[in-house]
């Protein structure tokens, strides 16, 4: 039971990654028609800026907490400006080839200034021990994680449900065109929305920083992982994302729990199957032409 | 109001319009009827700007609007339905109606307004837009642009798969929207909906415009018309 209870919070919190990655690039998707694939490279440069910026300047977790995710919003706008904006009105795949041409770029970059042994960074001192509740003993820092997470979530949704831009990420993701049609000037948001969804990603790097090896590679296989989420969730579903990114942090915990071998493979047969029953995804609406 | 001239519009190699001159004077009510495949609903798109493909001009009380995007010639007062009704499933009925921005606040219904003209909406306000029936999503879709003060409205076949009570409706909803002097182009299949509703039809064939016949002729003609139309 005990085992049960450790191993569901080692997996939300290993899905706390990917449901904060997963939202910026569902995000992105629903207004920009672009599948962001430099969006685990993202996430690694959250990482690698926050141990950069302890070194230099000696910034510590929790501001880095608030000044990554900025710092990345203003490199996604710049990304936006400078190359996804050329691109937009072509076929998507563009965009995709594009992003996946910077992810070699930027992991490159990284190596190269670098190397590819990773970054050290220390850990705040309120994060390292454990909090102990009767017989559990549960990590403090996979804990916080969960919690930040879920209020970072929270935010979003209420952004994303409250507000007047929410209103019209919602509506632009669902039918493009014809919020155009309706005098919505989408292409006004694209630019922040786009900056936003990389920031997410970097703000999921910045918490992985104090507990995971920072190295250049560290969003190759996320990304990968990623996708895995958003297919699962429904391509362009705020909710999806969110539900998917905490289901596939649990599938992996367990399986590495009590099947190791097995782990990174059921993820791929739980994607399997969702594409079979609902190929839209979970929280996907089918295409309407 | 509207001109359209010589308008040419493809997709690909393939011409869907060949030449279409259409002129729609203000507070004119006018449909588009042709058969499937006739450009009723590119010509439409093509007003809208949501077909780029094209050549020729459109131009909406005197000023040319061929290079303008979708949104700005909303905001010049063109009100968009479209023929799936286009409701949004993720907002709720009221965020349906407030997404469009007002563009002429003189002439814009209120919320107050289209409620009490469609206390159905009223009622739903916070359900998702797509748990109303047919009928009520087309009422919605039309006060949606109306809210917005729309002064001409583009409605792709409005009275399409919906039944013939509710097609009154949306009849008495055109014709009201007519009496305030807002300018309507339709396309219309219903020829006995159009006769009713509409001042002038042009009848669409083969990428070209056939006719252009007054009401008068129009239903004059109305069984000719309808075996034309193979309806």
């Amino acid at each position: 039971m005990n085992e049960i209870l450790q191993y569901t919070l080692q997996g939300l919190a290993a899905g706390s990654f990917y449901a904060l990655a997963a939202l910026g690039l569902a995000i992105i998707f629903g207004v920009l028609g672009v599948v962001n694939f430099a969006h685990g490279a993202c996430y690694m440069l959250g990482a690698v800026v926050a141990a950069v910026l302890q070194d230099l300047l000696g910034l510590n977790f929790w501001l880095a907490l608030l000044v990554v995710p900025v710092v990345m919003f203003v490199f996604g706008v710049v990304i936006e400006r400078l190359l996804v904006s050329r691109l937009i009105a072509l076929d998507p795949l563009y965009n995709f080839l594009l992003t996946f041409g910077l992810t070699l770029l930027l992991v490159d970059l990284v190596k190269r200034q670098y190397g590819v042994s990773g970054l050290p960074y220390t850990r705040p001192d309120l994060l390292t021990g454990q909090i102990t509740l009767g017989a559990l003993r549960l990590p403090t820092y996979q804990v916080f994680v969960l919690a930040f997470s879920l209020l970072v979530c929270a935010a979003v949704w209420l952004l994303m449900t409250r507000t007047r831009i929410g209103m019209i990420v919602r509506a632009s993701t669902e039918k493009s065109e014809l919020t155009r049609a309706l005098g919505v000037d989408v292409n006004r948001w694209v630019t922040p929305v786009f900056g936003f969804g990389i920031a997410l990603a970097g703000l999921a790097g910045v918490l992985a920083a104090p507990f995971r090896a920072i190295t250049a590679d560290m969003g190759s296989s996320f990304i990968i992982i990623l996708f895995a989420v958003v297919v699962i969730g429904g391509l362009g579903s705020i909710v999806g994302a969110v539900v998917a990114g905490f289901i596939v942090g649990l599938v992996e915990a367990f399986g590495q729990a009590y099947a190791p071998a097995l782990s990174q493979i059921a993820i791929f047969v739980l994607m399997a199957l969702v594409i079979l029953v609902r190929p839209a995804g979970l929280f996907g609406r089918e295409e309407n032409a | 109001m509207l001109e359209v001239r010589g308008l040419d519009a493809f997709y690909g190699d393939a011409q869907a319009l060949h030449g279409v001159d259409v002129t729609v004077a203000p507070g004119e009510v006018v449909t588009l009827v042709g058969r499937n495949g006739a450009g009723k609903t590119t010509l439409l798109r093509s007003v809208m700007g949501l077909h780029s493909d094209v050549r020729g001009t459109v131009t909406l009380d005197g000023e040319d609007i061929t290079g303008l995007h979708p949104h700005q010639r909303a905001r010049r007062g063109l009100g968009w339905v479209q023929d799936d009704r286009g409701i949004y499933a993720s907002l709720s009925v009221e965020e349906n109606l407030t997404l469009p921005p007002v563009t002429d606040p003189g002439s814009a219904w209120s919320l107050s307004q289209v409620y009490d003209a469609f206390p159905v909406l009223a009622d739903r306000r916070r359900a998702p837009g797509t748990t109303l029936s047919g009928g009520e999503q087309q009422m919605l879709a039309v006060a949606r642009v109306l809210r917005t003060g729309a002064r001409m409205l583009l409605l792709d076949e409005p009275s399409e798969g919906l039944a013939p009570v509710i097609v009154q409706r949306i009849r008495d909803i055109l014709l009201e929207v007519k009496a305030r002097g807002t300018t309507v182009l339709l396309v219309e299949q219903n020829v006995k909906f159009a006769a009713t509703v509409a001042d002038r039809h042009y009848v669409l064939a083969e990428g070209s415009v056939a006719a252009d016949l007054d009401n008068a002729e129009f239903t004059a003609r109305q069984s000719e018309l309808l075996e034309y139309l193979g309806i």
